[in-house]
């Protein structure tokens, strides 16, 4: 019972943060209030029994990749958004159609998939045992990313520095 | 104790208003939020998923997404610079050309 309070307390913060993302023009807003979706997000995991997944997750997308966000946007002084003419029949046609569309889904999946609750007491979410797994089953995986983590980097750098600035370093070196 | 549709519902509704960021925003800092915002929810049904069936490789799996979309918002945020730098505006609308 208190999993299901809990549960509906932070999915309702959830998805109140992203409705707030889609309605605020302002990028920071928007970026604020994804980190309250990531947030709440976190305490989900939680109730999943997934600790390792919830500290990564505020470590990582709470943390991380949300100051770099809000890092571009205070660099770039990004303003609220220009507004362009969107079609009408967009609006006539594509909201309930969206609204039909995910209710229908949401009702086969409470009714098909069965609202018997997940048994949470022999779940294995030790950061042991996913250690165990990333280092050991999906070691090869896991080498890879490293490998893409590296060509992101080079990527960004490559891409965010001025072509002038290249060019004087390289006179200058 | 909840069940796993709700978990799945969840995390539809996430992905759902992803995709109507992605579709309706006009700021590209904005619509990349729209896509972690995507990521995020497919993160949730992993999750949940992992728990119905006590299986941990799904929390790998969500180990590995959120390296890469780690790695997508630095590159990605370096391109926008290099827009905002080139164009001197974030609006989607504007930047329609290739090459100037």
């Amino acid at each position: 019972m208190l999993h299901l309070i809990l549960f509906s307390i932070f999915g309702l913060i959830c998805v109140a943060g992203a409705v707030n993302l889609l309605v605020q023009t302002h990028p920071i807003n928007s970026a604020l209030s994804l980190v309250v979706v990531m947030g709440s997000l976190a305490v989900e995991y939680l109730l999943l029994g997934a600790e390792f997944v919830a500290a990564v997750q505020v470590i990582v997308y709470a943390g991380a990749v949300m100051v770099l966000f809000v890092f571009v946007i205070m660099l770039l002084n990004a303003g609220a958004e220009e507004h362009t003419k969107g079609s009408i029949i967009a609006l006539v046609l594509g909201v309930p159609g969206m609204l039909i569309g995910s209710v229908l889904i949401a009702w086969v999946l409470v009714t098909k998939s069965g609202t018997h609750p997940l048994s949470l007491n022999a779940m294995p979410g030790h950061p042991r045992d996913i250690a165990q797994l990333l280092f050991h089953d999906f070691l090869l995986p896991f080498e890879v990313t490293s490998i893409l983590v590296l060509i992101a980097i080079m990527g960004s750098v490559v891409l965010a520095s001025r072509p002038e600035a290249v060019e004087h370093s390289k006179k200058e070196g | 104790m909840v069940p796993l549709s709700y978990y799945l519902v969840l995390s539809g509704i996430l992905f759902a208003c992803g995709v109507a960021g992605f579709l309706i925003k006009r700021n590209i800092i904005t619509i990349f939020m729209s896509i972690e915002l995507m990521l995020n929810g497919v993160n949730l049904s992993f999750v949940a998923f992992a728990a119905q069936w006590h299986a941990l490789s799904g929390q790998v799996f969500v180990f590995f997404v959120m390296v890469v979309a780690a790695a997508e918002a630095a590159v990605g945020l370096a391109i926008i610079i290099a827009v905002y730098r080139t164009r001197a505006t974030l609006n989607v609308d504007k930047v329609d050309l290739l090459k100037l």
